[in-house]
């Protein structure tokens, strides 16, 4: 019986119970709007969101869609490190989409205007996203700005900045960049062969096992050093911190030129891997960061649930642009997404909620 | 002399949105809940209001008022998410705010995309357009187009200065901001405080978000959202130091150069800087970021602001 209590009350398991509650209640959501739009291809649809890769009828199209869909779950997975990072340490870091988009302009320019290989382009890329990254944290910690403020302001700079950099690098007859297999072959990510892996998919490269290692490093960093003890002091109490002889304006710098130089990686990962183009005409800043949030939070602020729920979340996505689009609209599967953070908000209350009847339980075993 | 008429014009009806917005910013966090879903709630407004000039049958200045309320309703009602996780859960009101964001932007294309099918099954856009509609909102004196929703927001500044600060709802609403557990021994109800706060914010900010989308176009492409317009009147409240008259100051301020993104080529010596067009498209949230730097030392946010009221602890 004591065995089962603690079962219970152990954090990770209450952490990985309210994440499926949240993710069984967006479903529900999700289902019932597509039921509202048309509920005759409903069921069909919410299938297809949720089997995602697992719908195609070959074996070897299921094997290239598995690797799409984890080829852009390394990037979610860094940009969710990105938001639990600064998270930790009491910064909100709603600014990964910017530092996301600083590294990709930085990658991209590097790679198709200099000519780089990948492993310059990645590093500028990481220090472009630290660089934003530390803009914020500087203002937050000299001049009290608020965080979620700059980095939305910074978002749409940098957004703009990146249309106007990167139009020197586009297709004379398009909005798009240039394609990198034809004119940067040498900034494409090495695969070591994990192309074989998904049926020769030439876009799955060491990003996702890098993503992965990332997501180790960052919980190592966190729970193990120094550094991390200290950041996270910071976080909790500022001025405690500093009390005991923390250098807590340096922290919360240092914290964000982290936090961005994981956004900036996040882009170097999917940018360098030539999967995709960036459009000059892009009017909205990425999605990437801002599902970076809902990642990190349905995985319980976690790196290692990180790497669980930005798959997750990245197999819902995709999973939306494989219903009948001619009936329900792709943003559902945003929709849930967004239903899901919204519920992550209410973690605390839950876990309170839960301690509080086992609490009860306990007592009236007692008697 | 027609540009700067123009300027004049947009620079007015940029104002009047960031007005609107920052005024319900203003109240919620007066009342001590930070509403950064405030981006979330103009789109939810914007919906509202397109919905209704284009289902009912009003013209002229009926239909004014109709898609004025119908903003306000659906601005408020979207709020209603925030106030219940803020106010009676004590949610993380920033993660919930985020949230807000996004959800709004999916629902409202998600509807405007079902909308737009439903009557013809080969519009997959999210677009909604308002041509004829938009006439009614506009009188034109020479090259001025004047909109009614300028004067509505100055009404409505004044108004917001007057409920703060001259009345017992707006003096009692304040308390709950500075010092919730004060308020409560005097007896004020600080749950209802802050729920009236979060829905006159959501009424103001859905307001806000149906004359954006009235203030150029006569379309509206909602998978765009507002452009990063609902953190652009935050830092307008802030700037503003959370008080009405200085709040109507700043998004002059503000307005003039989101206003000056849309009409620069009318002006020879900026064109002749030869700066892209991007430039000042940056301009409003550059200029935002400089000023904050310079401001935040001395906030004056409210004492409580984000801090979650729970009944049972001191």
């Amino acid at each position: 019986m004591k065995s089962k209590k603690n079962w219970l009350r152990n954090d990770s398991v209450q952490a990985l119970l309210c994440s499926l509650i949240c993710v069984c209640i967006g479903i529900i959501i999700g289902y019932l709007v597509l039921l509202a739009i048309d509920p005759s291809g409903a069921g069909q649809a919410i299938t297809a969101i949720l089997k995602n890769w697992m719908n195609s009828s070959m074996a070897n199209l299921r094997l290239k869609n598995l690797g799409s869909t984890l080829v852009n779950t390394a990037p979610l997975l860094l940009c969710s490190l990105s938001v639990l990072f600064a998270y930790k340490v009491g910064l909100f870091n709603i600014g990964a989409s910017g530092q996301y988009c600083a590294g990709m302009t930085v990658a991209l320019y590097a790679a198709l205007a200099w000519h780089m290989n990948w492993v310059i382009c990645m590093i500028l890329a990481i220090l472009a996203g630290a660089v934003v990254g530390a803009i914020s944290g500087a203002l937050k910690a000299y001049r009290n700005v608020s965080e979620v403020i700059s980095g939305i302001m910074l978002n749409w700079i940098i957004l703009y900045i990146a249309n106007m950099v990167l139009s020197n690098v586009k297709e004379s007859t398009s909005t798009y960049t240039l394609k990198m297999a034809q004119n940067a072959p040498q900034a494409i990510l090495p695969t070591l062969g994990i192309d074989k892996l998904f049926n020769n998919f030439q876009y799955a490269t060491i990003a996702i096992p890098l993503a992965i290692i990332v997501a180790i490093l960052i919980w190592i960093l966190l729970e193990k050093t120094k550094l991390g003890y200290e950041l996270k002091a910071t976080g909790l109490n500022k001025n405690a911190a500093k009390y005991a002889g923390m250098k807590e304006n340096q922290n919360i710098i240092l914290t964000m030129a982290i936090s961005g130089a994981l956004a900036g990686l996040a882009a170097a990962c999917l940018y360098l891997t030539g999967i995709t183009q960036w459009s000059t005409g892009t009017t909205s800043v990425p999605g990437m960061g801002f599902n970076g949030i809902a990642a990190a939070f349905l995985g319980g602020l976690s790196p290692i649930g990180s790497i669980i729920s930005s798959y997750f979340i990245q197999h819902i996505t995709l999973g939306g642009t494989s219903i009948n689009l001619s009936v329900y609209p792709s943003q559902v599967a945003d929709l849930m997404s967004a239903i899901i953070i919204y519920l992550c908000g209410f973690v605390a209350f839950f876990k309170l909620m839960l301690n509080k009847w086992l609490d009860k339980r306990e007592s009236k075993g007692g008697k | 002399m027609t540009t700067f008429v123009l300027l004049l014009q947009y620079t007015l009806i940029f104002a009047s949105v960031l007005t609107l917005v920052a005024l319900g910013g203003c109240y919620s966090e007066h009342s001590g809940v930070i509403n950064i879903g405030l981006e979330g709630i103009m789109v939810m407004g914007a919906l509202g209001g397109a919905m209704v000039m284009r289902f009912a049958p009003f013209t002229g200045f009926t239909l004014v008022i109709a898609s004025m309320l119908g903003a306000m309703i659906s601005g408020m009602i979207y709020s209603i998410l925030l106030a219940f996780s803020a106010v009676n859960l004590q949610a993380d009101q920033t993660i919930i705010g985020t949230a807000m964001n996004m959800l709004g932007l999916a629902l409202a294309t998600v509807i405007v995309k079902a909308v737009n099918m439903a009557e013809n099954t080969s519009n997959v856009s999210s677009t909604m357009v308002y041509v004829e509609q938009k006439k009614s909102f506009i009188i034109r004196f020479g090259h001025f187009e004047f909109n009614w929703f300028m004067l509505i927001a100055l009404i409505i500044l004044v108004i917001a200065f007057i409920v703060l600060y001259k009345t017992r709802f707006g003096l009692r609403l304040q308390s709950c901001g500075e010092h919730p557990q004060a308020a409560a021994s005097v007896g004020i109800d600080v749950y209802k405080m802050r729920w009236s706060g979060v829905l006159i914010s959501g009424a103001l900010g859905g307001l806000g978000g149906l004359v954006y989308i009235l203030a150029g176009v006569s379309e509206w492409k909602f998978e765009n959202g507002v452009a990063g317009f609902g953190f652009l009147a935050m830092a307008v409240m802030i700037f503003g130091q959370y008080k009405p008259l200085r709040i109507g100051v700043s998004a002059v301020l503000f307005g003039l150069f989101r206003a000056l993104g849309s009409v620069y080529t009318g002006f020879p010596l900026l064109v002749a800087l030869h700066l892209p067009s991007t430039v000042y498209n940056m301009l409003p949230y550059i200029v935002c970021l400089i000023i904050l730097t310079f401001t935040s030392k001395n906030s004056r946010a409210p004492k409580a602001d984000g801090i979650p009221y729970d009944k049972s602890s001191r």
